[in-house]
């Protein structure tokens, strides 16, 4: 007998035996390997029966899971963790860029000069490459410190599987799984990690589900833009004891937005293009335990936040090369940024935005981390403003957000705008890695155009909505 | 690769010493002369394990699924290279989800050199489901017993001796994440990868007779079509239950190439470095 028939003869052979067998095989093989492990573990096992009267585990999961206080102290967990960001990020954020602007970039500048290099070399290199990179770090590198390495301590400790026990009853209302929740947690730090996270789901069904609402997970490169324009535009409006926490409310309201529209979408997709029943599954608590706090914020300093701000460094520089040269470069007496902006704005002014901000969300189609450095430079060159930062597409920095506010006022900015670029960061298409990790893991070129149009259409239409509204209500 | 050995002082033949001669090699593995796969339940340290064996630092999680690649490192022991595969975690080898799956193949087809089979000790008994199958697969293993700190606070005590007596592999006792048991766990890999230790892995004993005499006649088959598969047993309980994969594997015969595994010997493998 040649070798492939000898082969068949087993699977003939295993064919037939398994009508001896009977159809309960996997029962029964359970069943054997249940009491083999039952049978080891009662010889192994000692149990000191003195149990204490106090669980800590216990008394710990009957709060954080409980129907009433399950959600407040979710919130307010949240709340706290991005509080202590925003109040702790502003002291070092000043430092920095007081460092890379005013030390920094005047010496640079001096040395070009000397050294004698041409104007536009001079431009390129150091009022766009050098500029948009020293902007990046002062603006992500202090919210990103401190947001980390609380993120991961509470991870460390075993709350997330906690926050998806409470929300799976949402999940499974949406038609979606209720891993979910740990891959939308997983987004908070960066969507394209959510989106590989993913895998965690079997059912392919519920898997895209999670990998098209993962975008409404605020990712690290947007949480700077969230809290710096709650900070100038909602938490100014506050007394200053209670700007902070004004301000952290705003941030905490977009992110339950985004929430509200992960349900959302999940819910309209299981019951239209997705169609199909929730799956059971079983998610173990984790014991808690006590976070290693140096270790943590070690760990996460060098793997997320050094990560992450290297890569964004890394988008910044040919960004800011972009910035200067659309702003410099000139057509029929007006740069080539004006005319885009100019393109842009009616349809911007119409959403409650402007085109300022339509022109910054395109060129920071590779990182969103660019977006407000890139809103601010190019304000100043769609309000021809004078005296301020250096010239035509100079990034700079300004010495408190209230001048950062003046500026963008001159510009016709108002209450609305602020909102409107808070809901238009949370509300649009992912940003380029993430699009790419998509395409990778769902191997489909149209569910990944999905899932850039979908929350850009939703962006539009909320912010067409919000400003009809608020000029209705005569803001 | 025999290092000069000058006559060993009595703390260097001491078991405790070893600790010295791990050097973490992070990503460089250009070559290794063992392979070994770290697989357990979800949630039970095996990424710290990995962290600390190779000095990298794969993201740990308190959360159950963390892992959902293959993350590999390698570090070296006793002049001996070891390529480090940290698996998904897995409840059982015998569903069907892409984890559990991937964890599986690799075991069976990937054949490391040694498996690590990292266990909850505060959750034995639903642990030692996922033990008992893949000692079903490979003897070639050894059982961290983890999370022994927690085990303490719990106020549960765990006889290691016995139980690497019922299971047949070596127990290493360990609590990953302060660092406690490692040297003791790499000196069994180190002894199983040798053959220096040869294991007597326990078999699933409660199964019904009919079961048992369907298994043994397709064992029959297996070994003539096969000759030396080393895990004929755990082959039969797939092909019983109509396991697509592995029917494809005995079609294509590639159920021989692992026929041809060192392990078919029993003891085999390089003993280079070794001593």
């Amino acid at each position: 007998m040649s070798p492939a028939n000898t082969r068949e003869d087993v699977l003939e052979a295993a064919a037939n035996l398994r009508w001896e067998v009977g159809p309960n095989l996997h029962d029964s093989l359970m069943e054997a390997l249940y009491t083999d492990a039952a049978r080891i573990s009662d010889r192994v096992l000692g149990r000191d029966d003195a149990r204490p009267a106090f669980d800590l585990d216990r008394t710990i999961d009957r709060l954080v899971t409980s129907r009433w206080l399950g959600f407040p102290i979710m919130m307010l967990l949240m709340a706290v963790v991005l509080w202590v960001t925003i109040t702790g990020a502003n002291v070092p954020s000043s430092l920095l860029s007081s460092l890379f602007l005013e030390t920094l970039h005047p010496a640079l500048k001096q040395a070009a000069a000397a050294a004698g290099l041409a104007w536009w070399l001079d431009g390129l290199l150091i009022d766009g490459m050098f500029l948009a990179m020293a902007w990046v770090v002062s603006v992500m590198l202090p919210p990103m410190a401190i947001f980390f390495p609380l993120f991961t301590l509470l991870e460390d400790f075993g709350y997330l599987p906690r926050v998806a026990f409470n929300l799976d009853r949402w999940f499974k209302k949406a038609g979606a799984h209720g891993k979910q929740a740990l891959t939308m947690a997983m987004g908070y730090g960066c969507n394209a990690a959510g989106v590989v996270a993913t895998r965690v789901i079997d059912s392919p069904r519920e898997r895209l589900i999670a990998t098209l609402t993962n975008n409404f997970s605020l990712c690290n490169g947007r949480w700077p833009t969230q809290i710096l324009i709650a900070t100038i535009f909602i938490g100014s409006l506050a007394p200053p004891a209670l700007a902070g926490l004004v301000s952290a409310g705003a941030v905490m309201a977009v992110v339950l937005l985004g929430v509200a529209c992960t349900f959302l979408v999940s819910w309209g997709l299981s019951r239209t293009l997705l169609k199909g029943e929730a799956s059971a599954f079983s998610l173990e608590l984790p014991p808690y335990r006590p976070p290693r706090i140096l270790q943590t914020i070690y760990t996460s300093l060098i793997d997320r936040t050094l990560i992450v701000l290297w890569r964004a460094v890394m988008f910044s520089v040919p960004a800011g090369a972009a910035i200067w040269l659309v702003s410099n470069i000139h057509l029929g007496g007006a740069s080539l940024a004006e005319h885009l902006i100019q393109g842009m704005n009616p349809f911007g002014l119409l959403i409650g935005l402007n085109g300022v901000i339509l022109l910054a969300y395109i060129i920071a189609i590779p990182a969103n981390e660019i977006v407000i450095p890139t809103v601010l430079m190019l304000t100043v060159v769609s309000a021809g403003l004078s005296g301020v930062g250096e010239g035509a597409g100079v990034m700079f920095e300004f010495d408190s957000a209230s001048a950062t506010l003046g500026v963008l006022e001159a510009d016709g900015w108002t209450l609305l705008t602020g909102i409107n670029l808070m809901l238009f960061s949370l509300l649009h298409n992912p940003c380029s890695t993430t699009l790419y990790t998509i395409w990778k893991e769902t191997g489909s070129a149209r569910w990944t155009a999905a899932s850039a149009l979908l929350p850009i259409a939703m962006g539009f239409l909320v912010c067409f909505c919000v400003a009809q509204a608020f000029r209705w209500l005569g803001g | 690769m025999r290092q000069p050995t000058p006559s060993p002082s009595a703390c260097e033949v001491c078991p405790a010493h070893h600790p010295a001669n791990l050097k973490r090699l992070g990503v460089n593995m250009d070559r290794y002369d063992f392979v070994v796969a770290l697989a357990g339940n979800p949630n039970t340290g095996k990424s710290t394990l990995f962290n600390s064996l190779t000095g990298l630092r794969q993201h740990t999680g308190n959360w159950p699924g963390k892992t959902v690649t293959r993350a590999e490192g390698g570090f070296a022991y006793q002049g001996s290279h070891y390529k480090l595969v940290d698996l998904p975690g897995a409840y059982s080898l015998l569903s069907t989800s892409t984890d559990e799956e991937i964890a599986r193949d690799f075991i069976l087809f990937g054949q490391p050199d040694v498996t690590v089979i990292v266990v909850d000790a505060t959750r034995l008994e639903r642990n030692l489901n996922l033990v008992c199958q893949v000692l079903e697969i490979t003897g070639r293993a050894v059982v961290c017993l983890n999370l022994m700190d927690e085990a303490e606070r719990h106020r549960l005590t765990v006889d290691e001796r016995s139980l690497a007596r019922e299971l047949g592999v070596p127990v290493a006792p360990a609590a990953a994440r302060q660092g406690r048991g490692i040297p003791l766990l790499i000196d069994m890999i180190h002894q199983v990868a040798t053959g220096e230790l040869v294991c007597k892995p326990h078999r699933i004993q409660s199964e019904p007779p009919a079961l048992k005499r369907a298994v043994s006649l397709l064992v029959d088959k297996l070994r003539a079509a096969f000759p030396g598969l080393p895990n004929a047993r755990w082959v039969a309980l797939r092909l019983l239950e109509g396991d697509a994969r592995i029917e494809e594997a005995v079609r294509s015969g590639e159920l021989a190439e692992l026929a041809r595994a060192p392990e078919a010997a029993g003891t085999a493998a390089p003993a280079e470095g070794a001593g």
